[in-house]
């Protein structure tokens, strides 16, 4: 059986609505409308124990509300779950002692503790035995290079330094599955590649089952063998990385700067199919090909055959422009 | 032991930082040095003004004196409002940490409360004693003063009635909390309880100078139990058999909204809808 098995899983909020200005207000005080608002509906998915998952998904899509479900803090309203064969929710204190959690939005520790003191009230709240708790973390201060902020009440940390104490702090009883939300948002890249690296090696060295949910692409290129795109609520892709970017990462960009101004070619033209104009201005030209269809020799041998050409650039789309495309595909933009 | 351990390291973590707030407990202790030296004066004049109801009072002037500087010193652990901590984790949503913690969320909020109120009290506490204790009578005003309890036995009965009254207001803090935590704020809730304890705690006038048809049922409500029946006791008012029914209505109370906050909270947690991030 696998360690998470989640099958048609739904949640529904009930959220207050209000007219606008002061009638609105006041109409309120009387009456209140009430919207559903269908955060979830049918969403399937198992992991196995080890495994690294990219949840990945715009605003409002549900990854969030996935992840409280799964660490037992909201109670769906339709569905199965099991985690470590427990339901969450109301088997909550077997259940949330073998995980740790990190919502990237807010924080665990205590403002006013010094970071330490909030580490020892953790191992106490989660009963780690005395001498595991010191190993656990002598070892992620050091992972985490917390060693110079122990001291320091949470209030004062930069947010770098804070998510890195929240990683420590959910891993301090040593679980085995690990739900991350949004853990790198906003940091500098040092602190991205520590959280990344930290997490890989839980991961790889430990075994840790890890589902991470992102918005950086670079977080899910880095760590994830396999990821999950969700919107509207629903899984509209669950595949391994290199698929994902295979399917929606055919197309190839050609970016040419030519002597003069740059040609108005006559697309499409059927020695070179699939190919387009994405822009043209002054004397740079940028195509759009597909290497199936057109091979990027073929297309700058073309291009340096006819005109006077500077330099050539092969790239490939951004993979933020890649997956905002796979969402406007499913009709999942932001919800 | 272990079974403890979470709930002991919530409380005495809570407890030894809000000791460090100084700050607060010189202006708490300044503002309620100040309400009980105009209320002891008020006291005073209406005892002298009225010699014959004074002799027929429940209370003599001097256990009134004494019951009031110490409801003044024991102010904050009646349960104005909500714990601060329990409103801003359900504004900002760190509820959820409370939830992923293998520990039973109420009594965790429970222990975090307690250790809240106790951390409040004991520097005002001790700086009332000092100064109406202490500093009165050494300056000659030891009629004005907070005099020593006058028995062993009302000594021993505040001895015990003292935590029962802090695990009484814990528990009426959770029906606070709870509410908060259904309704997402604090406003209302505090705004509301406030005049109910001020008034029912005998925080404003013992409960004992109410008129005698009152007295059965101010004896019997909850809020007399986190101030008045623990006060009543240390000036001897309460003594013998009515001090037993004092200290079991304390017990009483505090089950009963034990009980009630678990199954309120229960039914909150269920519903409990963590949004946004």
């Amino acid at each position: 059986m696998p360690q998470i098995l989640v099958e048609d899983l739904a949640k529904t909020y009930r959220v207050a609505e209000r007219d606008p200005g002061l009638l609105g207000a006041v109409k309120g005080l009387v009456h209140r409308r009430h919207r559903m608002v269908e955060a979830l509906r049918n969403v399937s998915f198992s992991l196995e124990a080890g495994e690294l998952l990219g949840f990945i998904g715009p605003n409002g899509a549900g990854k969030s509300t996935t992840i409280k479900i799964l660490s037992g803090i909201l109670r769906p309203d339709a569905g199965t779950v099991l985690v470590n064969g427990r339901v969450p929710f109301t088997d909550r204190i077997a259940h949330v002692s073998k995980i740790g959690v990190v919502f990237g939005q807010r924080t665990q520790l205590w403002w006013d503790l010094p970071v330490i003191e909030g580490f020892d009230l953790l191992a106490d709240i989660y009963r780690v035995e005395p001498a595991r708790y010191r190993a656990a973390r002598d070892e992620l201060v050091d992972l985490l290079r917390l060693g110079p902020v122990l001291d320091q009440p949470v209030r004062q940390l930069s947010l770098g330094q804070r998510m890195r104490a929240e990683i420590a702090a959910a891993l301090l009883h040593a679980p085995d599955i690990l739900f991350l939300d949004e853990p790198t948002i906003g940091l500098d890249a040092p602190s991205k590649l520590a959280v990344r690296d930290v997490v890989r090696r839980l991961n790889r060295e430990r075994g840790v089952t890890v589902l991470l949910t992102t918005h950086d692409m670079h977080d899910i290129e880095a760590l994830a063998q396999r990821v999950i795109v969700i919107g509207h609520g629903q899984v509209l892709a669950d595949s391994p990385f290199e698929t994902l970017r295979a399917n929606v990462l055919a197309e190839r960009r050609l970016v040419i700067d030519f002597a003069h101004a740059a040609p108005d070619l006559a697309l499409p033209d059927p020695t070179l199919p699939g190919v387009v104009v994405r822009s043209r201005r002054g004397q740079t030209l940028e195509l759009a090909f597909d290497p199936a269809r057109t091979p990027a020799p073929a297309l700058i041998a073309a291009m340096a055959s006819a005109h006077e050409v500077v330099d050539i650039h092969v790239g490939e789309p951004a993979i933020e422009e890649v997956i905002a495309r796979f969402y406007d595909l499913h009709g999942a933009g932001e919800a | 032991m272990d079974a403890a351990r979470p709930y002991l390291a919530a409380f005495s973590s809570r407890f030894l930082l809000m000791l460090q707030y100084r700050a607060a407990a010189i202006a708490g202790f300044a503002t309620q040095c100040w309400w009980g030296g105009i209320k002891v004066m008020i006291y005073a004049a209406f005892f002298a003004a009225a010699p014959a109801a004074a002799a027929a009072s429940p209370m003599t002037l001097a256990q009134v004196i004494t019951y009031t500087w110490l409801a003044q010193a024991l102010l904050s652990l009646t349960p104005w409002s909500a714990d601060p901590e329990v409103a801003l984790a359900v504004r900002t949503g760190a509820v959820a940490y409370d939830r992923l913690r293998p520990v039973d969320t109420y009594s965790l909020w429970y222990v975090r409360g307690a250790a809240w109120m106790a951390s409040r009290a004991l520097p005002r506490a001790a700086l009332m004693l000092l100064g109406a204790g202490l500093v009165l009578p050494l300056i000659g005003l030891s009629d004005w003063a907070w005099k020593p309890p006058p028995t062993l036995a009302a000594a021993a009965a505040f001895a015990i009635s003292l935590p029962l009254a802090l695990a009484l207001s814990t528990a009426f803090l959770m029906i606070v909390n709870i509410i908060v935590a259904a309704t997402l704020t604090d406003r209302g809730i505090n705004v509301l309880f406030n005049s109910l304890i001020i008034v029912f705690s005998g925080n404003l006038l013992p409960l004992a100078l109410y008129p005698d048809w009152a007295q059965t049922a101010l004896l019997l409500q909850p809020f007399a139990g986190m101030m008045d029946i623990p006060l009543r006791l240390y000036v001897g008012q309460l003594h013998g058999p009515e001090a037993l029914l004092g200290l079991g209505l304390q017990v009483f109370w505090t089950v009963a909204l034990i009980l009630l906050g678990r199954f309120a909270m229960a039914r909150v947690m269920r519903r409990l809808d963590v949004q946004g991030g």
